[in-house]
């Protein structure tokens, strides 16, 4: 009989060998999958448990967490209220994460692999495991004339600074208290969100960068620079610019802003077409050039590809296999190109920084939660849009719409502005949408901005991109030059 | 040589209750440690009632102990120490849950808090406590229970077929028929169920093994009992099946079965036995898969869990979470989230201790575990008598396999049944049963350690051929 139940001690042996292998199958190799289930509540409950990171703009803390009495032990509080919130997003129990407080999740709740060591330290020493802070690269009086320009009124402005790509600021209006959302209360999360989702203007929407818009005339830039790289146009080329172009294979026409002429009502400088807004001129070069170039030229500014500033900027859009008609409106940004105002910034950065294209981004650096810097932005060049010599013919041209053109709203006195306006028709029967893209000083560009005021603002039809939008983009320059 | 030597000997260094003691005041100390960190954990400040607690739990533990020392001295030391630590944890555990339950109350700003499980659960500590040493007063040698082989056995049926016969609203707790309810109060016959009928077979095979052990055909290499010996097999297979399908107990059900057919196997020797009994397991398990919804559940949830994450599968996958939550060393005591986890006071205190005391703790209390069974499974082979031995192969045994089917089943290694931890998960009949189940096999191993005293009927040369057994054990290996 001793034989048998050593047998069966061996089998007990095994099975709780088996039960050992499996824990430790469970708690060592699978964690980390199990962890990252979206079924697994845990997680969000363990990020609240512990302080997140703060975001810093400026050495001003844009979002950090306050200890509670309730059982999430850490709220997310957001000090400046709305004035960041297109960025920071917000930081929810009920709705989870958006924008920065998405991106840069890992890091914010200290659970990026580059505090890996600072974790096992906390651990063997029993602190309390922090995240990480987030430093960005918004300018605060930038930011702050952004907001304030464009008030309640829906829009959008991103400023960069065109040597690196960085972003000044971004704004997007209407914007919305991310606080609310962030309490731990379920019914009034529910409730706030409710609310802001049912508003006409939606205020969750980051308008800078998640949605596109008709560009106008500022995408004559586009079409101005795929003119002069091809070799055959310099700023002083004449060209054709009827009162009224006919488009071939139509009875239609296309015609000027308020039905002007241009020039000698013939032809006109590709300068002062550029000066004038003139739609003619550059209906009849989109014809000349073709589609292809202008495509080729627009996708060098960027458009066509999606981005991460680490918030997600959507594709802008020249569309393809356009007929010659088509070609001529979309060579003002008419038909259908679409562009985000981070995309049209673009732009003027690209022109600004002598035709070097820098990748945009928002964070600065990263630190550890003892402050020690874990990494540093790095400015990367994304594509070179146009040769030195057409940029710094861009930016005479860009100059004078500002000096004697079009966008004279964007001036600031003892600084030298170069941009160009938008008044983009979007649909029949509304006031079309404002805008200005443009940078400063011109000989020295230091930033670089895109404004945009959907509907021209409520101004009525009467509305244009140098008189709506060009003055808030004027402020915002003056803030980040300190004028 | 003479009569005094080796009983000397077997005095000193056989009693080993001094040992016993100092592991019992270690294992209390570990309980108070852990109440203090659950406290500490909550609140921030030492709970007051630690040292009265420890001592509360230490003079219970300490009765138990003075009891071996009066009615089994030369018991195995380690089995007390060992389920006192279990017991004692489970306590500390399921006090921890309490806390996070009064917690989520006040928070919801609930009016009446629920109820806290620790002192009813302390309580039961103190009846198993009594149960143990009522067990060795009553039970002073293990072989007068062979007496008992078919009271045993009537008495087991029928506590495990009474909820069965019951009314569902009297034995129904989330879809298993395993428990008698009546006017506040819930058993479960099953856990009493389990040691009575490990009784009866210990006393039927031991009585039957002649004739079980007759082998008649040999195919493809295995003996094959005869048709009409193969009756008891089968009349406990359909046992099992009896209780799958009217108490809808999977857990139960394999336990019982794996419980015999380990016996059976220990009693005759023939491995043919095994291979029978896994065969009709099989195909037991095979029809139940195919015959019923729940059987069929419980094993689509084991294979894929993520599918059915908030429906059938909601529990394991939370369990599962809190395990992965735990990690290696654990979030602390009172520092994790084991409150989210369904039933996370009895079923799944696996993984309560899992996620809280981590890989590590979890690790440490199957080994402890592993140790009871093994010790158990020791005092069967250290048994000078069949049905002590048997006996004790039982217990052992059918404490590992619950313990393998418990924790087995919530860490995904087997289908999920509903089994009790012994000892830590929370309910009375478990922790009476468990208590009554070590002092059996304190009886046999303190009956298999004792030194022989020397049979009246022997000649009295039984001294002098000592030295000759002695030198034969060392001479033949």
């Amino acid at each position: 009989m001793k034989t048998p139940l050593r047998r069966v001690a061996i089998a007990v042996l095994i099975g709780f060998g088996l039960l050992l292998l499996n824990v430790n199958f469970v708690q060592v190799v699978q964690a980390g999958n199990l962890k990252k289930d979206p079924h697994n509540g845990r997680v969000l409950i363990q990020q609240f448990a512990r302080p997140r990171g703060p975001i810093v703009v400026g050495g001003t803390t844009i979002a950090r967490s306050r200890k509670t009495s309730d059982a999430l032990k850490y709220q997310r509080i957001y000090p400046e209220g709305p004035r960041y919130a297109a960025v920071t997003g917000f930081y929810s129990f009920v709705y989870g994460a958006t924008a920065l407080e998405r991106t840069e999740n890992a890091l914010l709740s200290g659970t990026d692999d580059r505090l890996a060591l600072k974790r096992l330290s906390d651990l063997v020493t029993g602190r309390e495991p922090q995240g990480g802070a987030v430093v960005l690269t918004l300018n605060p009086q930038a930011q702050r004339a952004a907001v304030e320009g464009l008030g309640n009124r829906p829009g959008a402005v991103v400023a960069l600074d065109p040597r690196s790509g960085a972003v000044l600021a971004m704004a997007s209006a209407p914007s919305y208290d991310p606080n609310p959302l962030a309490t731990h209360n379920g019914e009034s999360i529910t409730a706030a969100y409710q609310r802001l989702s049912k508003e006409p203007n939606n205020p969750l929407l980051n308008r800078a960068t998640s949605d596109t818009y008709p560009p106008g005339s500022l995408f004559k830039v586009v079409t101005a620079a795929a003119a002069l790289t091809s070799g055959r146009y310099t700023p002083e080329t004449r060209v054709p610019a009827p009162r009224s172009l006919d488009l071939p294979q139509t009875t239609k026409n296309l015609t000027n802003f308020g039905g002007e002429s241009c020039g000698d009502g013939k032809t006109d400088t590709l300068s002062h077409a550029l000066q004038i807004s003139c739609n003619t001129a550059f209906g009849g070069l989109g014809l000349a050039l073709g589609a292809d170039a202008i495509a080729r030229q627009a996708e060098v500014f960027g458009f066509g590809a999606g981005y991460r500033v680490p918030l997600t900027v959507v594709p802008s859009v020249f569309p393809s296999g356009l007929d010659a008609p088509q070609t001529a409106q979309s060579a003002i940004g008419q038909f259908s190109v679409r562009i985000t105002p981070t995309q049209a910034a673009m732009i003027a950065a690209a022109v600004a920084n002598h035709g070097s294209l820098m990748r945009p981004y928002l964070v600065q650096q990263v630190k550890a939660p003892d402050l020690s810097t874990l990494e540093v932005a790095k400015p990367e060049e994304l594509s070179r849009a146009v040769s030195p010599a057409v940029a710094d013919q861009l930016t005479a041209m860009m100059r004078r719409v500002v000096d004697a053109g079009t966008g004279r709203a964007a001036q600031i006195p003892g600084v030298a502005v170069a941009g160009k306006t938008g008044t983009a028709q979007h649909a029949a029967g509304q006031p079309p949408h404002a805008w200005f893209i443009g940078f400063a000083p011109a000989d020295n560009p230091k930033v670089a901005v895109a404004v945009l005021v959907e509907n021209g603002g409520g101004a009525g039809s009467d509305a244009t991109g140098g008189a709506i939008a060009a003055p808030i983009a004027r402020s915002v320059m003056q803030a980040v030059l300190g004028r | 040589m003479t009569v005094a030597a080796p009983e000397l000997r077997a005095g000193v260094s056989r009693r080993r209750r001094w040992a016993e003691l100092l592991m019992l005041i270690f294992a209390v100390a570990i309980i108070a440690l852990a109440y203090l960190n659950v406290g500490y954990a909550r609140s921030g400040t030492v709970p007051p009632d630690t040292l009265s607690y420890a001592a509360g739990l230490g003079a219970l533990f300490l009765i138990a102990h003075l009891a071996l020392w009066a009615l089994a001295p030369y018991a195995d030391p380690l089995l007390l120490p060992l389920a006192a630590l279990l017991n004692g944890l489970g306590l500390v555990v399921i006090h921890r849950l309490d806390l996070a339950s009064t917690d989520r109350a006040r928070q919801l700003g609930r009016a009446t808090l629920p109820r806290s499980d620790a002192p009813l659960q302390l309580v039961w500590t103190a009846i198993g406590v009594g149960l143990f040493v009522a067990t060795l007063l009553l039970v002073r040698d293990h072989r007068m229970l062979q007496r008992f082989t078919y009271t045993a056995m009537a008495a087991g049926i029928v506590l495990l077929l009474i909820p069965a016969v019951l009314p569902a609203r009297f034995s129904e707790v989330n879809g298993a028929r395993i428990w008698i309810r009546i006017a506040g109060l819930s058993f479960q016959p099953g856990e009493v169920a389990k040691i009575l009928l490990i009784i009866f077979f210990a006393g039927y095979f031991v009585a039957k093994r002649e004739l079980l052990s007759l082998m008649s055909r040999r195919v493809l290499g295995l003996d094959i009992p005869r048709g009409r010996d193969l009756g008891p097999v089968v009349v406990a297979w359909l046992a099992s099946v009896a209780v799958l399908v009217a108490e809808r107990d999977l857990g139960t059900s394999l336990l019982f079965f794996g419980i015999f057919v380990a016996m059976l196997y220990v009693a005759t020797r023939k491995v043919s036995w095994i291979g029978l009994g896994v065969l009709l397991f099989a195909g037991g398990a095979y029809l139940a898969y195919h015959l019923f919804g729940h059987v069929r559940d419980r094993v689509d949830v084991w294979l894929h869990p993520f599918r059915y994450a908030s429906t059938t599968g909601y529990q394991l996958l939370q369990g599962l979470f809190g395990l992965a939550n735990g990690g290696v060393f654990g979030t602390g005591l009172g520092q994790g989230r084991p409150d989210i986890v369904p039933f996370a006071k009895s079923d799944f205190i696996t993984t309560s201790i899992g996620e809280e005391l981590g890989l590590a703790g979890l690790m440490a209390v199957l080994v402890i575990f592993l140790l009871i069974s093994v010790r158990g499974l020791k005092a069967g082979l250290a048994a000078r008598d069949d049905f002590g031995r048997l006996l004790a192969t039982g217990l052992a045994f059918g404490f590992a396999l619950q313990v393998f089917v418990v924790v087995g089943g919530v860490t995904r290694l087997i289908p999920l049944t509903g089994l009790t931890l012994p000892f830590m998960s929370y309910g009375g009949s478990s922790l009476v049963a468990n208590w009554a189940l070590i002092a059996l096999l304190l009886r046999i191993s303190d009956a298999g350690r004792r030194p022989q005293a020397p049979p009246p009927s022997d000649p009295p040369t039984l001294s002098g051929e000592l030295p000759t057994e002695m030198l034969r054990g060392v001479v033949r290996p």
